[in-house]
């Protein structure tokens, strides 16, 4: 059942009484990340009857089945077999993937601990801004809360601890940043994460046809803008896309 | 409309079966907190297992007929009374427009349900009509609301005896991907230890209490956040767990010891504060066993459903209280 090798990976783990969970790495990294989302993706393609729903997380796809249709033994060697098919640390990724592109207040009244980030990060505020600004993040995960996105991997420079003591409340929109990773913040929440960017970009919109705005592998780019501009993005924000564009990435 | 809500405890939320297929989006599946208490009320109005009912957590509230309507009453018993007179509990009732229902704090066990014909017909949401209060779906019902219901043939005067689950007691978990990061001590430990429900219990999950020291993983505080299913006993970082139920996060970085059987999660939820909770680690081969055996039973339920009529206690005018109460303790 539960493996006693879990420093080789893949691995292949039971979650509770219906569940695997296939895992690339214990720690964060691209490769790993980008063979969850592939191997997740693998799995949705082959429609196996029994399969009730799949995720995937930071480093590992995981697979819920209804053990009465697809027995354990048989799904397990179906992983194994599927496991075995490719290199899934250089996988491609899945296709359908799209660039958002949102307006971001770095630092000042709306994201207050920009400054403190950059010095955790040993750069001065606007080179911070600069970096933060010009990288791509990938959705790495999305969860905590619902549609809300892991993202990353931000440069080394920016792995930087969580805060000891959490910020009572960070708004909905809210960037934040900890461990070369940002979380954008689907809801009001507290948070050990340091508050950099503040956006008006809403994750989940439970009214709109399509709840959830992101899906794990889009990439997200939060461009500098100034508090007078967002307050007019906000004046103007039924969609709930807070001025973000939104394109699908070839290849 | 078929129910005014007149006033109702602070904890009251409509639930069905849940929402799947949102994992990876960081909602989890919610629905009710006792599944079994749905498929009791579905069976005993001869109706849906999909359809929604009143989750009542520990106080349910005073509910006024709009229109003639059936209902029924199951999981965590609670005292309840139609205009006045007892109302049997895991029993379906009629109630005729102006009628009042009362419901008031469970007697045993936390969960409450109360099923009207029809199901309640509040508007889907992504397959579901379950509220999940920590995803900011739906909200706790208010007095003022209304419990529109489908209506339909309805069946009213039958009951249903109740598998006891409301008082805790022995829950079968399996050993699940993180268990592993335990050593055999504390395992070992964990299986001979008898625990308390702590005060803290949501639909997130609840707290469990113990004497003694608490149950670490070995240095493994760091690890990754991974995904959780209901049923997971999570280790905070001090080593007490929390059973985790249906409005649990979708993933989490505390090490989680084992999960708790489908087939014992009600009785999990159901178990009121103080109420003591032994854990028995069982193999992947007899959960399935116990499992489809718990299958099972829920199909069986329709066909043990009996007129309430039938036994001299159920003769509305011999109802009491405390005959109430006798009919529920016999149940134990």
């Amino acid at each position: 059942m539960t493996s006693k090798y879990a420093d080789t990976f893949p691995c292949i783990r039971t979650v509770g009484f219906d569940g695997l969970l296939i895992s690339f790495a214990d720690t964060m990294a691209e490769p790993s990340n980008r063979a969850a989302l592939a191997f997740r993706g693998a799995i949705d393609a082959l429609n196996w009857a029994g399969v009730l729903e799949t995720s995937a997380s930071l480093a590992s796809a995981y697979v819920r089945f209804d053990p009465a249709v697809l027995p354990h033994s048989d799904i397990k060697d179906r992983l194994t077999h599927l496991l075995a098919q490719q290199d899934w640390y250089k996988a491609a990724m899945p296709a359908g993937r799209r660039l958002w592109t949102v307006p971001t207040v770095y630092g000042g009244e709306l994201a207050p601990q920009l400054d403190d980030a950059a010095q955790a990060a040993g750069l001065e505020p606007a080179e911070a801004v600069r970096r933060l600004s010009a990288t791509r993040v990938r959705v790495l995960t999305i969860g905590f809360a619902p549609g809300q996105p892991y993202l990353g991997p931000l440069g080394p420079e920016f792995n930087i601890p969580r805060l000891k003591d959490l910020t009572p409340m960070v708004p909905e929109g809210a960037l934040v940043l900890a461990i070369s990773q940002f979380v954008l913040f689907s809801g009001p929440t507290p948070t050990g994460w340091r508050h950099v960017g503040q956006t008006a970009f809403r994750c989940f919109r439970p009214d709109a046809p399509d709840s959830f705005a992101l899906r794990p592998g889009d990439e997200m780019q939060f461009v500098p803008i100034s508090a007078d501009e967002l307050n007019a993005i906000r004046a103007v924000n039924g969609d709930g896309m807070g001025g973000a564009t939104c394109q699908e990435i070839e290849g | 409309m078929s129910l005014s809500v007149l006033r109702i405890g602070p904890a009251c939320t409509i639930q069905d079966q849940g929402r799947t297929g949102y994992l990876d989006q960081g909602l989890s599946r919610s629905g009710a907190a006792d599944i079994t208490a749905l498929h009791e009320g579905a069976a005993l109005l001869a109706q849906s297992t999909d359809l929604a009912a009143l989750e009542m957590a520990g106080m349910g509230g005073d509910f006024e007929a709009t229109l003639g309507t059936d209902i029924a009453l199951t999981g965590a018993p609670m005292q309840a009374s139609i205009d006045g007179s007892p109302a049997m509990w895991n029993a379906s009732h009629r109630l005729e427009p102006g009628q009042r229902l009362s419901i008031g704090a469970a007697t045993q066990g936390t969960y409450g349900y109360l099923h009207l014909s029809g199901g309640i017909d509040t508007p889907l949401f992504l397959g579901s009509r379950a509220a999940h209060l920590t995803a900011k779906v739906g909200r706790a019902v208010q007095a003022g609301d209304q419990l529109p219901a489908k209506g339909g043939a309805g069946r009213a005067g039958m009951k249903l005896r109740p598998d006891d689950r409301f008082s805790g007691g022995r829950l079968r978990v399996l050993a699940s991907f993180q268990t592993s990061l335990f050593d055999q001590d504390t395992l070992d430990r964990f299986a001979l230890t008898s625990f308390q429900r702590g005060a803290r219990a949501n639909r997130m999950g609840m707290q469990l209490e113990s004497t003694g020291e608490g149950f670490a993983a070995n240095g493994q505080l760091n690890i990754l956040s991974e995904v959780i299913t209901p049923g997971d006993i999570q280790m905070t970082g001090t080593g007490n767990p929390f059973i985790l139920l249906p409005e649990c996060q979708t993933t989490g970085g505390y090490p989680r010891i084992a999960t708790v059987l489908p087939c014992d999660i009600a009785r999990a939820a159901q178990t009121p504060a103080g109420g003591e909770i032994r854990f028995e680690f069982v193999s992947l081969e007899e959960a399935i066993t116990l499992h489809a055996a718990y299958l099972a039973d829920l199909e069986r339920l329709p066909g043990r459903v009996e007129p309430m009529v039938r036994d001299p206690h159920d003769i509305p005018d011999l109802l009491s209280y405390q005959l109430i109460g006798g009919v529920i303790s016999a149940t134990e």
